[in-house]
């Protein structure tokens, strides 16, 4: 039995191997084909998204390759990473987007990435993922409302520290009718921010610009 | 070999998402509008044809007993290889549709038109099968995507951009203006109801033609009588 079993085993082995063998190949060569343009179209995106929220004409530098990522547990807690990219003009640092997570939203981490100006004033604040609650929550998104447009022009000294929350609790950012918790993530998570860039700022704009991929 | 029967049946008749109820995680978590059911949907029938292609050519190769790993090995890559392209070609809806572009491969509609259709039938006969079967899906997808969206947001074709670029922007029908939107629909409760209509929609469809059919023959044996 084991003479007649052992060849067709074998069939099917190499019938298998050469099915797998086809595959690998027909990837590999489609990877080859489409990396440079998929790489092209991811470095579309991030630079569109910090085209929106960087001031423009006042850079002359390319922030999505001058980029430098850091921990700090205590303004952005949640053992995340967060990546600056940086804006200068020559050698004058002009603004730096950091890309974070509001990590206590209503249904999980909500990214973000705000732009400050090297003042201190926000250029602006783009959520960039999130799982809140479609139609209640999502208003944070710029397709459902312009709420995260208000970011713009905001600073620690305006309007002051004590008042960086929902109006619900004292602040002077609006909630949304039946969504509280979403935006009060998003403007503490901001305040913290602005918090680290005031405590950091030398720090966040001279190390050296490292790849985000290492 | 009837091609025509062979498309009607894949397409209409065990159609996959309204009558065999197979992938239904897609389809339900895909059909918020309708261009996001459209990419899923073309992406999934592109995957059928790759597929049954490749299982239908190298049936005679596959014994019984290696045939599932084989079929697994073929979905896969043909998923990936639609993925890769899509990242590539349509970066924005990849980044919408997400998850569920790797995740066709775990669409069971797929590996059961492998094992049931192309691992025995000629190729051409298999791609018939699987455009159909795809398809199939697809008009599920796009009419489940068409119901949620009218009554969710009250427009069609919404964030067409995403699959053709600036040219789709102009593309947005609104069609209930000032609609304040239906959460119902957009969540996947809507999904559920939404589909328990168009299967309903569809037996229906099926039970007049069926009572047509019936009449007609009545009336035949009558007039064959006179």
């Amino acid at each position: 039995m084991t003479e007649r079993r052992l060849p067709e085993m074998l069939r099917s082995a190499v019938a298998l191997g050469l099915v797998a063998v086809i595959g690998t190949a027909l990837l590999s060569s489609v990877h080859g084909l489409t990396r440079d343009r998929i790489e092209a179209e991811e470095r579309r995106v991030v630079r569109e998204r910090l085209g929106q929220i960087l001031p423009a004409g006042r850079f002359d530098n390319s922030p999505q390759d001058d980029v430098y990522q850091f921990t700090d547990a205590t303004y952005f807690p949640g053992g995340q990473t967060v990546t600056a990219y940086r804006a200068r003009q020559g050698e004058d640092p002009v603004a730096v987007v950091l890309r974070f997570r509001a990590i206590d939203g209503y249904n999980g981490d909500i990214q973000l990435l705000a732009g400050i100006d090297s003042n201190g004033t926000l250029t602006g604040v783009r959520v960039i993922s999130h799982q809140e609650t479609p139609g209640l929550g999502d208003a944070i998104e710029t397709e459902k409302s312009d709420w995260v447009l208000g970011f713009v022009g905001k600073s620690l000294a305006n309007p002051g520290v004590n008042a960086w929350t929902v109006r619900r609790d004292g602040g002077e950012f609006d909630q949304f009718t039946g969504a509280t918790v979403t935006p009060r993530a998003v403007v503490l998570a901001v305040r913290d921010a602005l918090q680290y860039f005031s405590r950091h700022r030398a720090e966040l704009f001279s190390p050296p610009a490292k790849s985000e991929d290492s | 070999m009837n091609y025509g029967v062979i498309f009607r049946d894949a397409f209409w008749h065990r159609n996959t998402g309204l009558v065999v109820l197979l992938g239904l995680c897609p389809l339900l978590a895909v059909s918020g509008t309708v261009v996001n059911a459209v990419g899923l949907g073309l992406a999934t029938t592109l995957t059928l044809l790759c597929s049954n292609l490749a299982v239908s050519s190298l049936r005679g190769l596959l014994r019984p007993e290696i045939r599932i790993p084989a079929f697994v090995l073929i979905i896969a890559s043909a998923v990936t290889v639609i993925q890769l392209l899509m990242q590539a070609w349509f970066h924005d809806l990849y980044r919408v549709l997400g998850i569920f572009i790797p995740l066709i491969v775990t669409n069971c509609a797929i590996i059961g038109r492998a094992e049931a259709f192309a691992s025995r039938n000629p190729p051409l006969a298999a791609a018939v099968d699987g455009l159909g079967t795809g398809l199939g899906f697809c008009l599920a997808l796009v009419l489940l995507g068409a119901l949620r969206e009218i009554t969710g947001y009250g427009t069609l074709f919404r964030q067409a951009a995403l699959m053709l670029g600036e040219a789709g922007q102009s593309l947005q029908l609104t069609l209930i203006p000032e609609h304040p939107g239906f959460l119902l629909a957009i969540l996947p409760p809507g999904a559920f109801i939404g589909l328990g209509l168009l299967i309903a929609g569809r037996n229906w469809l099926d039970a007049r033609s069926g009572e047509k059919k019936a009449r007609q023959a009545i009336g035949d044996a009558r007039e064959a009588k006179a």
